[in-house]
């Protein structure tokens, strides 16, 4: 860029920095959140069982491909020849083809099929790149603070320009949102009470009646909060407008521009409160599934 | 009145240290004023670069605190009093004397961005037709008061020394700017991702952070700018489109 090379100061020492504040409470926080709400998808994911739960399903498992062979061996255990299939699997039991015998059984699980695409909207997202090169990698570790590494790459290079696909795991998530809008639309139909029918078998017979449960609020609220986060991500503020340069021209109009630009100021507080709901669904979905909770039906 | 420690970079580019002055402190000072009292009473020979000395100048660009700032709107009250207050020069440029930069290497950024490239005039009389939401986008980006504080937080400069590869993120807004203008017909895109190291920013918003104007830059300016960059050049279904798209006559002149 320059003619003549300049005569910079030296580079600072990892941590070295004039700052007086706590520099280092932002990215421990985010290290600790991120490092918790991985630790339990992983292990979340690697169950595959326990994910469902009457009408509810865990968002960790949404789309149900498959039900999972340890969940099936559960129900059977339990329920012996009444024990159906569950009714928010999409295409039954799980194969015997995708049953390799040399494939242990805990990697058997429905969420494995479907998480890369969730998983792999946040790794790539705009927010959680900056918020992890800080928090993992120090690169920086917070502003105006020395890092550990003399040479920096960037995005500028292999593997990082990878982060590129953002946007098709993007058309992915948009699916999904629209796949747990379903899910929590079936959360709002329940086996009749004061019947012995399970769930599936009330599925199977076409008895559901309507009802609200606080899983059903729980669901809901989780796709809103996906939603938000989702559609207010910096590709969908691209497409809606963001690329043009006559806005006054695009097809779908400045509103939705600024809808999406709306929801993509607060892109962060999405992130966060999307991450820690869908934890807390699961979560929810799991300890009502154990037995651990009671579903607390509100009609 | 409250008599504050400050430790203030002395020095050149060869050699330096941070040395105490103290002063008294009164209600609405801000740190520029600190340092001319300091300059009037014990470190007359200390330099800094002011001018307007109401935020709008860009000229008293320095880190307080460790914190990139203008020390003209930096407030005292703002700050922790009961410790010294540290005021040291910009760290991503190279030192002319204690708080004075040679920020100059940006003009010479400025001057290889290709300039702003106007369609032919709508009407007869050489003017263009507009409409208000097609500019208020851009808007933002004049506020910008070039006070170099985004360049002197962003890692890339500051820690890396990438200046051959990288322009920083002044000269990302500056590259919306006009990217963005509607009138606008250069294309830059190509500049951006091999010349100027679009893909070295790592989103950290340091930038956005210290800028005294509260521009978005991040958001508003260099993921638009990427998210382009990406349609041109890492799209791979984008790029089939647009080997089946019939060209429209005036693709030639660029946007």
């Amino acid at each position: 860029m320059s003619q003549t090379p300049l005569s910079l100061p030296q580079q600072r020492k990892m941590g070295q920095t004039s700052r007086k504040d706590a520099w280092w409470l932002q990215p421990l926080v985010v290290f600790l959140g991120l490092s918790a709400f991985i630790i339990y998808a992983n292990w979340a994911a690697f169950q595959a069982s326990n994910y469902e739960h009457g009408a509810y399903l865990s968002p960790m498992y949404s789309p149900l491909l498959f039900e999972a062979p340890t969940q099936a061996a559960i129900k059977a255990e339990t329920l012996g020849a009444d024990a159906h299939m569950s009714h928010h699997s999409w295409f039954g039991a799980w194969p015997s083809a995708l049953q390799p015998s040399w494939v242990p059984g805990w990697m058997l699980s429905p969420a494995l099929i479907i998480l890369i695409f969730p998983a792999g909207f946040r790794l790539t997202c705009y927010y959680y790149r900056g918020a992890y090169y800080k928090a993992f990698w120090a690169d920086p570790i917070n502003c105006a603070v020395g890092e550990p590494r003399n040479s920096f790459r960037g995005e500028n290079f292999w593997p990082l320009l990878i982060q590129n696909i953002h946007r098709y795991f993007f058309y992915a998530a948009a699916v999904y949102i629209f796949i747990l809008a379903y899910d929590a639309w079936v959360a709002l139909w329940h086996a009749p009470a004061g019947t012995n029918l399970s769930y599936n078998e009330a599925a199977a017979t076409g008895q559901l009646e309507f009802g609200l449960g606080v899983g059903t609020l729980v669901l809901t609220l989780n796709v809103i909060l996906l939603g938000g986060y989702t559609f207010g991500c910096h590709c969908a503020r691209h497409f809606a407008g963001g690329k043009h340069d006559h806005l006054s021209k695009v097809p779908t109009g400045k509103k939705a521009y600024e809808c999406v630009s709306c929801l993509n100021r607060n892109h962060m507080k999405w992130a966060w409160t999307s991450l820690i709901w869908v934890g807390f669904t699961d979560f929810y979905i799991r300890m009502c599934a154990m037995g651990i909770w009671s579903d607390w039906r509100l009609f | 009145m409250p008599q504050v420690t400050f430790k203030v970079w002395r020095g050149n580019k060869d050699a330096g240290e941070f040395k105490d002055y103290q002063t008294d402190i009164t209600e609405g000072m801000v740190v520029l004023d600190a340092v001319h009292q300091i300059q009037a009473e014990s470190a007359p020979d200390l330099a800094c670069r002011w001018n307007c000395k109401a935020g709008k100048c860009g000229s008293c660009s320095a880190e307080v605190n460790g914190n990139p700032r203008l020390m003209c709107m930096t407030r005292m009250e703002d700050l922790p009093t009961d410790q010294p207050v540290t005021i040291e020069p910009m760290q991503a440029f190279p030192l002319i004397r204690d708080l004075v930069c040679d920020v100059s290497w940006n003009y010479e950024v400025k001057k290889k961005i290709k300039p702003f490239k106007p369609r032919k005039p709508d009407n007869e009389d050489g003017t263009w037709n507009m409409v208000q939401e097609d500019v208020d986008r851009v808007q933002e980006f004049r506020k910008c008061i070039e006070c170099f504080l985004c360049q002197d937080v962003c890692h890339v400069l500051r820690d890396h020394h990438k200046h051959e590869e990288f322009i920083g993120p002044r000269f990302f807004i500056h590259n919306a700017q006009l990217e963005m203008h509607p009138l606008d017909t250069e294309d830059r895109l190509g500049d951006l991702k091999d010349d100027n190291g679009l893909g070295y920013c790592n989103i950290t918003k340091c930038c956005t952070k210290v800028c005294p104007e509260h521009i978005t830059i991040t958001d508003n300016a260099i993921i638009p700018l990427k998210e382009r960059v990406v349609d041109e050049y890492y799209d791979p279904i984008k790029k089939l489109f647009k080997m089946f798209k019939p060209k429209k006559p005036d693709a030639a002149a660029g946007k």
